[in-house]
């Protein structure tokens, strides 16, 4: 039986879970507002037939970024694969390029007319499609897949490479091994990807715009960009946040309870890197293939914009850079603070209580993103006036929204860690804060670097919370390349893109060169 | 009498100036179209301007939620139905009525509620390699034939493409507006995000002819040299085609800083700010005496139908209708 947990523990968990059902108790404000007329509508079968090919894509988008992730995730961690720290940098980036440049990208490169239409269709390669289903499937698995990525990757530098030589020594050989005992101890890793992917197909709305696919987040950006009616787009709301939860519920129901930790004595250490031998080269094409349309690709188009409008450049960056940086990194770590109480009480106390609480980390997030940061104007001005308009206020909404990103990520390490060292260290005379602090967190690094690099990445491009919530004149990289592209000034909208690309890339490396140095053993 | 009027109006005045030093701008528009006026208005007046730029729908629906406890003193939309809508959540107070008279009584709010500062005209942009300007029909009627199939693009989720429907019902009634959309509709338009990504296709001849506003040629233009081929045509006079809808400015009914707001507001309809309108964004000034730029029609000439702007604000049946129809 998992013992009860503290009350100091259970009572941040509270108030973070409070915080993270804001929007959805806005929602619900605004739609006791609704009129008969917008319950009609919310009920008619376009409704549920946009509903359908919204959770159909999705789905096919989380298939297709954890089938991609996972060789690239094993690649850049269990084997001599060269440049492994720099691979794994630039396979995170996609996430920092907000979704409508990634969509213009496309259309750019394999539109009717595009940069690489031409030449590709003379060396006889076929063209991707890039409009309706096949390329929102496209895009949407080449932004999304490193949330699968990360979380592979923390699930694999966590594993105990013991289990793995113990299914070889009993004669399994190296690819059914991998089978049997490699991948079935990720699955909390895969439910975090999952989760993350599958909820934020349903919540995206630049690129499914630009690729011309019909999706349940248009009509709620609708209501907003066109009817100033806040009480149909928060019915529309409400049904999204109730598909939420019965994802949230189907995947508790398939994960299961089993343990992913290891039990056998000593100390957990790293296992002898895989060597690639005459399979290297596929495997470097492999992650070049990957990079060159996910980063190669953007910054291709993005040099080839900023050069046809040569002159029509910006000026200096930096002041938006480091704007960007300190807000997008101050995130990261209140995220990652925040999220350890949830994941904490999810894993070490389960039970109905913990479960409902971490669970609503994720409530917000398969939102609209313009929904969530009117919530919090909400919040802001009415409860809160003092803080309303400064940066707190931005964090906070940075610290909603990309809240269910750290709980994945530490959910999987923790579920690693295995209790008994705590309880070990316990016996040896050392006080809980103190065994926590010393042997609980550092085992669990793998978990906090991936899941501040995935909030780092994406606060990185946030908008629509950035737009409304920061401090009057704070601008940052992301709110730079939307100002110069809502006018259509690509030319201009291309260095500021760039530098943001250039600048996460930095923030990436630098927080996960941690890793190696970090692991204990 | 005087001796003692003016010093006293003087001190009124700069006393004002004081309490309202600073004001708090929320800007529809774009930093790089505008920021350099607000920029002026200081330089001129001392007023401090601080701007929070942001999407014109997103913007309404942050001032809706603020409500009386806003810190916006002057709201600048892109578009009237913005304005419309503010007006029709009370949330806007008058103004003073010499200040909107300057512009056309069809550019403004008929209670002086907002005023407009610019105008932008609905066109039919096409790529000139594959459409001869005399093979362009004279209304938006001619695009429900078939010889358009499959050359279309349009933006149905955007703002200004539905301020258009909304027009075209108001004139002509809701079942002619349906019967253009389902006319167009089995046309197999293409369907954009917005204007900027229709004149990017039509740049790249992914589509022969698309519905967007007058000036988004102009940027892209810049943006890739003259050499782009495309081009604006205006339909006839009279026709829905040729809506002239405006961006606008307003001031908040919470603000406490009404006379610098009204200055700031004047300072957008003078003739320097204007000529900015005219010469860097390509948009129609409103107010007489100042010329639109030369690769434009005049705004005489381009006919735009007779309508109250403000009624573009009633939106919720365009998008019913829109809905209905399968367009959205």
């Amino acid at each position: 039986m998992p013992r009860r947990a503290s009350w100091p523990l259970r009572a941040a968990g509270m108030a973070v879970a409070a915080l993270a059902l804001l929007p959805a108790v806005y929602l619900a404000v605004r739609a006791a507002e609704a009129d008969a007329e917008a319950w009609a509508l919310l009920f008619r079968a376009r409704t549920l037939a946009l509903l359908g090919s919204t959770l159909g894509l999705a789905l096919a988008v989380t298939v297709c970024s954890a089938g991609l992730s996972l060789p690239l995730a094993w690649l850049t961690t269990r084997t001599d694969l060269p440049g492994r720290r720099v691979w794994t940098a630039l396979l995170c980036l996609p996430l920092a390029l907000p979704t409508f440049v990634s969509g213009y990208v496309l259309l750019a490169a394999f539109g009717t007319g595009g940069a690489l239409e031409g030449p590709l269709a003379r060396l006889g390669v076929p063209v991707p499609p890039v409009y309706g289903f096949p390329g929102a499937l496209f895009a949407l698995t080449l932004s999304t897949y490193p949330y699968f990525f990360l979380a592979l990757r923390a699930g694999l530098l966590a594993q105990d490479p013991a289990l793995l030589e113990s299914a070889r020594s009993l004669g399994f050989s190296p690819v059914r091994a991998f089978w049997r005992v490699t991948v079935p101890l990720l699955r909390p890793a895969f439910a975090s990807g999952a989760l993350l992917v599958g909820l934020y197909v349903l919540s995206d709305f630049g690129a499914v715009a630009l690729v011309q696919y019909d999706a349940f987040s248009r009509i709620i950006y609708m209501q907003y960009e066109g009817a100033y009616d806040r009480s149909y787009a928060a019915l529309l709301g409400l049904a999204l946040v109730v598909v939420t939860v019965a994802v949230l519920v189907l995947e508790v129901w398939v994960r299961g309870r089993a343990g992913y930790h290891r039990s056998a004595k000593g100390a957990s250490r790293r296992g002898a890197p895989v060597l690639l031998g005459r399979w290297r080269l596929p495997c470097l094409g492999l992650c070049g293939g990957v990079v060159a349309l996910g980063v190669g690709l953007p910054v291709g188009i993005l040099v080839y914009w900023a050069a046809r409008g040569w002159g029509a450049g910006e000026g200096p960056v930096l002041g938006a850079a480091v704007n960007s940086v300190l807000a997008s990194g101050l995130a990261a770590v209140l995220s990652v603070v925040a999220a350890l109480p949830l994941a904490l009480l999810g894993v070490r106390h389960p039970g109905r209580g913990a479960l409902m609480l971490e669970r609503s980390a994720y409530v917000g997030y398969a939102l609209p993103p313009i929904v969530l940061a009117l919530s919090l104007v909400f919040f802001g001005i009415h409860a809160v006036p003092f803080l309303y308009g400064t940066l707190v206020m931005l964090l906070l909404a940075y610290l909603v929204r990309f809240l269910p990103q750290a709980v994945g990520a530490l959910r999987t390490a923790l579920l690693q860690v295995s209790p008994h060292l705590a309880e070990a260290a316990a016996t040896l005379g050392h006080t809980p804060p103190s065994v926590f602090a010393r042997v609980t967190v550092p085992l669990m690094t793998p978990g906090w670097l991936a899941g501040a690099a995935l909030v780092f990445l994406t606060a990185m491009k946030e908008l629509p919370a950035t737009l409304l919530l920061a401090p009057i004149g704070f601008e940052t990289l992301a709110t730079r390349v939307w100002s110069a592209t809502a006018e259509g000034r690509f030319a201009q909208a291309a260095p500021s893109a760039l530098v943001l690309m250039a600048v996460s890339a930095l923030g990436v490396g630098l927080l996960l060169s941690q890793e190696e140095g970090a692991r204990p053993g | 009498m005087s001796r003692l009027l003016l010093p006293l109006i003087a001190l009124l005045l700069t006393s004002a100036v004081h309490a309202a030093e600073t004001l708090t701008v929320y800007s529809g528009r774009n930093e790089r179209l505008v920021g350099p006026l607000y920029k002026a208005f200081t330089a001129k007046t001392g007023i401090e301007v601080k701007v929070r730029y942001g999407e014109t729908p997103q913007l309404v629906a942050t001032l809706m939620e603020e409500g009386a406890k806003s810190p916006a003193d002057v709201f600048v939309a892109q578009d009237a139905g913005a304005l419309g809508a503010l007006a029709k959540a009370q949330l806007l107070q008058p103004l003073p009525k010499a200040q909107v008279e300057k512009v056309d009584a069809r550019f403004r709010s008929p209670e002086a509620l907002w005023v407009g500062l610019s105008g932008r005209a609905r066109v039919v942009a096409y790529n000139t390699a594959k459409v001869k300007p005399e093979q362009l029909p004279t209304g938006i009627q001619g695009f429900t034939e078939p010889a358009w199939k499959g050359r279309i693009g349009w933006a149905p989720t955007n703002g200004s493409f539905q301020a258009f429907v909304t027009a075209l019902r108001l004139m002509k009634g809701d079942a002619a507006a349906k019967k253009w959309l389902e006319g167009v509709k089995a046309n197999a338009p293409r369907t954009y995000k917005n204007n900027a990504a229709i004149v990017e296709a039509l740049g790249r001849g992914e589509i022969d002819v698309g519905f967007v506003n007058h000036y988004y040629l102009y940027a892209a233009k810049k943006d890739q040299g003259e050499a782009l081929p495309v081009a604006n045509h205006f339909l006839a006079a009279g026709d829905p085609g040729t809506l002239v809808n405006v961006s606008g400015a307003a001031v908040l009914k919470s603000s406490k800083k009404a006379e610098a707001a009204q200055q700031l507001i004047a300072f957008l309809l003078d003739t320097q700010a204007q000529q900015h309108f005219a010469q860097e964004t390509f948009e129609y000034p409103l107010v007489p005496g100042v010329a639109a730029a030369s690769a434009l029609p005049a705004l005489s000439k381009v006919g735009s139908p007779d309508l109250d702007l403000s009624k573009l604000e009633d939106l919720k049946g365009t998008l019913r209708l829109l809905q209905e129809t399968g367009v959205l």
